[in-house]
């Protein structure tokens, strides 16, 4: 972090820990008796608790979406590019609200924390929630914070189908909802790259069938392949390309099995530095989420019937190199809106960055996005 | 408002529900949400034109005519669905004109005369194609690859049994004059019309 914050930053942030005592039951037939979400605001609310956003975040992501936790931060939260003041979701209207998900492991309830049956970390005995769960629990946090209706949800990948669900198990709750980069299902593909990544942690000898911390240790190694293999799937042909190439990392060939291309010692990178914050528990925990949701299945897979539950407009963004989502996935979701009778735009934007492009700025995707949200803005009079 | 949209609004039921084909900036159905209760999308490629709807709050969906069609959407799911200006820059303006009255009960369709007395006279007098103030392209760069003139539409609504129901003409400006409707094929600049399936 330099010396002074960035003018269109939100500033230094401190995110606050929300205790819960109304009991949670998730899908799967548990209950929660009571829990934790950490949650970071930005901007403020007004008088008629109208111009509130949620933030939903994707596979990876916590409540830390925007600028700094102190002026040593080396880097923002994960969406600063779309948050802050004359940023597409801009803080100088809009109270903009981010949390830690149950089930993660960034300070909200999930595996890492004590059960309060045994003392000990939940570990793989933290029950399975689902993004309809996650739902709910941020309307226990809506109803805390004081926000009977949302001016809009907001997500990307996971985090669009968090916003997605809202539409459909609270739709008088919110205005708009912002599914980016999303689908309304995995597909047998998407279910066999989450499949490898588990299998990589759960076959790594420290992983102790989730009991890693009995035994003092974490499925490191298989976090790191978890992670390599997710990473690539994010990521485009094209712009691996661009960034790698076939590019070594000295000149010439070793005849040897290291990390020789300057692909390989990124993706070790990048899985090595993933797997030193990551808790293992909450990755298999999330990918399931991911792998379990599906809105049409409770309306015999007929998604447009689903839709027909929705009360909120939506803007549906896709982007052209995205593979893990790709846009025809996204038309598949708008062809239902569509077919509902549901008000929603959708653009395809142009990016090289393949799934990440939903964290990045380009100039067509913050128009876009600028142009949507300032008309939300107007709507509910932020 | 342009006359030739106050002239299609007048063709549209309050609380209609619309499609518009190439709706560009989203003039046409953020006036019929506001003025006649209507409901619906507009399909548009240009990006700019895209932002714009999205600002004033008119859904529109970003969808190529020529490369995506219209298959995404169901039979008869739509009271009407409009083309302006858009039917001469089609791959296909026969098969666009089939999906159009395949989705709406009623189609609404707007295009440049070709045989407007002005193009007839400039091909007549320069030997070449015409380029006027309606059509402001080389023929080598033109977006209007489909040009026709009325008698042209006419005969293909014959051939493919759709019923004209109205059928109006607007000058450069978008003006209604009493002479276009004397000689439309002659005198009319823009032609408006309003088609159905024959049965109807």
């Amino acid at each position: 972090m330099p010396d002074s914050l960035p003018p269109d930053s939100v500033g230094v942030v401190t995110p606050q820990t929300l205790h819960f005592d109304t009991p949670i039951t998730l899908a799967c037939g548990q209950t929660l008796d009571s829990y934790d979400l950490v949650v970071e605001t930005y901007g403020s609310l007004n008088a008629d608790a109208s111009n509130a956003i949620l933030i939903c975040h994707a596979l990876s992501g916590h409540h830390h979406a925007a600028g700094y936790h102190s002026m040593d931060d080396r880097k923002p939260g994960w969406w600063d590019s779309c948050i802050g003041p004359g940023k597409p979701i801009d803080t100088r209207r809009f109270f903009v609200v981010s949390l830690n998900n149950l089930g993660g492991c960034h300070g909200s309830t999930g595996p890492n924390s004590p059960n309060p049956a045994t003392g000990k970390p939940y570990g793989p005995d933290f029950p399975v929630v689902t993004v309809k769960d996650w739902v709910d629990s941020q309307a226990a946090l809506a109803d805390r914070l004081g926000i009977q209706c949302w001016a809009a949800v907001v997500g990307g990948s996971l985090g669009g189908m968090q916003a997605l669900q809202w539409s459909l198990s609270y739709p008088d709750r919110l205005r708009h909802a912002l599914i980016i980069a999303s689908t309304p299902r995995l597909t047998a593909q998407n279910i066999a790259f989450n499949e490898v990544a588990r299998n990589a942690i759960t076959s790594d000898q420290e992983f102790h069938d989730g009991r890693y911390h009995d035994f003092d240790t974490v499925p490191r190694r298989g976090l790191m392949l978890a992670r390599m293999i997710g990473h690539i799937t994010y990521l485009s042909d094209a712009s691996m390309g661009e960034k790698f190439g076939r590019e070594l990392r000295d000149q010439a060939y070793k005849f040897g099995y290291d990390a020789e291309f300057q692909v390989e010692s990124y993706l070790r990178y990048q899985g090595e530095r993933f797997s030193e914050t990551f808790d293992a528990n909450t990755y298999l925990l999330m990918t399931r989420a991911l792998d379990y949701f599906d809105p049409a299945y409770e309306y015999d897979n007929n998604l447009a019937e689903a839709m027909t539950h929705a009360r909120c407009e939506f803007l549906v963004l896709s982007f052209s190199t995205d593979w893990r989502f790709t846009p025809a996935r996204s038309e598949e979701l708008v062809n239902a809106m569509v077919a509902a009778r549901r008000k929603v735009s959708y653009a395809e934007i142009d990016a090289p960055w393949g799934h990440d492009a939903f964290l990045i700025p380009t100039p067509r995707y913050t128009d876009v996005f600028c142009a949507y949200m300032a008309r939300v803005a107007r709507e509910v009079n932020a | 408002m342009r006359t030739d949209l106050q002239i299609i609004e007048q063709w549209i039921k309050p609380g209609s529900h619309v499609l518009d084909l190439g709706c560009g900036d989203g003039t046409l159905l953020d006036h019929l949400q506001r003025e006649k209760q209507a409901s619906g999308f507009g399909l548009e490629i240009n990006p700019d034109h895209i932002t714009t709807c999205m600002s004033r709050g008119v859904a529109v969906i970003e969808q190529n005519l020529d490369t995506q069609g219209l298959q995404n959407f169901d039979d008869q799911s739509f009271d009407v669905v409009l083309m302006t200006q858009a039917l001469q820059a089609v791959r296909r303006p026969d098969k666009v004109l089939d999906e159009m009255l395949r989705l709406g009960r009623e189609g609404i369709v707007t295009f440049p005369n070709f045989a407007y007395w002005r193009l007839r006279w400039y091909l007549m007098r320069h030997g070449r194609m015409p380029e006027s103030e309606t059509l402001p392209y080389r023929w080598y760069n033109t977006p209007n690859i489909h040009l026709c003139t009325f008698k042209d539409f006419e005969a293909l609504c014959y051939r493919k049994n759709f019923r004209i129901k109205n059928r109006t003409v607007v000058d450069g400006d978008h003006q209604d004059r009493w002479f276009s409707r004397l000689w439309p094929n002659m005198l009319g600049q823009i032609a408006i019309y309003r088609i159905t399936r024959q049965e109807d």
